[in-house]
């Protein structure tokens, strides 16, 4: 195997698996019919949208295969792909944009 | 059409939720052709999607394994995707939270994206509807996403094992994530949350450790909630204004 070693591995698909799990039983399971603070509510509201920008940014600026040099072609795939997601509010047709514009601008390269 | 059985109301959710069909398989098939590539193996993908059943986290988990990032950051970073699962599971309990416990506890690993938007809009569309329905609608709007999603990630391995290295797929990842994030701009204040984050990762990627990750993601997270406070006081000037 080339990646990652597997305890790591096996390790983490155990912590997700139960830190999902405590995640979504929390309070269906725990706190019966008692309601959420509403600052917390507020900020759990915005957890996704905050930290998948902030994961893949970075990744697009100084993308991989080049081995980190900003790449005028992968930064326009990665903004058609937004774009078309954002525009449609549909991720496959935002995800088929930006395959087919990197695998077009790859060509043309 | 009302529902008028248990049964009915299990079939009903499993119909409202076909459509959602188009988007979990290529997603799972993705995110074994992806994790192919990082070096897991089928079982290995396949017990990813089984027991985690969550797909932006399993991705986020999936990017930072492949940049061989701390344990603990691999874990807190893909469990704070996952956050938004605590508050489904909030909204959902003045609605389920009556049921008996062995049903909550299997209702909690269906907590998904999928089915909790459709049961939300479900129910507060039929507020009469009785508890027992309730719980059978839940259950049948995740009786074709949940298998769809695990055996299209086992394929999508099965495949992903075949696919030659110098196809360069290790950017796919970033575009499926980039797809992921225009529909979730619903409001002012999503907006707010992605640009501080996006703002905030970039001069944070210095940071050791993928800590940066955390940092922006905790920015981003303040950014959206002081930006719906903020959107909530204006609204509220402008209809005293009236």
């Amino acid at each position: 195997m080339s990646g990652t070693p597997s305890p790591i591995l096996w390790i983490v698909i155990l912590g997700l698996a139960l830190g999902s799990y405590a995640l979504r039983f929390a309070f269906i399971g725990f706190m019966g019919g008692k309601p959420i603070a509403p600052w917390l509510m507020r900020h759990l509201r915005y957890t996704a949208v905050a930290i998948i920008p902030a994961l893949v940014a970075p990744l697009v600026v100084w993308p991989a295969p080049t081995g980190g040099d900003p790449s005028a072609m992968h930064f326009a795939a990665a903004a058609a792909t937004f774009a078309v997601g954002y525009l449609t509010r549909n991720v496959l047709l935002g995800l088929g944009t930006g395959g087919l514009s990197l695998l077009l601008l790859y060509l043309a390269a | 059409m009302a529902i008028t059985t248990t049964k009915s109301a299990f079939w009903k959710g499993f119909r409202d939720s076909a459509p959602f069909l188009f988007m979990a398989s290529p997603f799972g098939f993705l995110f074994g052709v992806l994790a192919a590539e990082a070096g897991l193996i089928v079982p290995e993908a396949f017990a990813f999607s089984l027991t985690v059943f969550a797909g932006a986290a399993q991705f986020t988990a999936l990017q930072l394994m492949q940049e061989n990032a701390p344990l603990i950051i691999i874990l807190i970073s893909a469990l704070a995707v996952n956050l938004r699962m605590a508050m489904y599971s909030a909204s959902l309990t003045p609605y389920l939270g009556d049921a008996p416990m062995w049903q909550r506890a299997i209702a909690a690993y269906f907590i998904v994206d999928q089915s909790y938007a459709l049961s939300v809009v479900q129910f507060e569309q039929e507020p009469e509807m009785p508890l027992a329905h309730r719980v059978a609608y839940f259950f049948g709007t995740n009786g074709l996403i949940t298998p769809a999603w695990v055996i299209a990630t086992a394929l999508g391995a099965l495949v992903g094992t075949r696919i030659p290295e110098s196809w360069g797929v290790d950017f796919v990842l970033p575009l499926a994530f980039l797809a992921m994030i225009g529909p979730m701009l619903r409001t002012p204040a999503h907006v707010a949350a992605c640009f501080v984050a996006v703002a905030a990762s970039l001069p944070a990627a210095a940071l050791p450790y993928n800590l940066g990750l955390i940092v922006a993601g905790i920015a981003g997270m303040i950014a959206g909630a002081q930006a719906e406070l903020w959107l909530e006081r204006q609204n509220i000037k402008t209809e005293g204004t009236k």
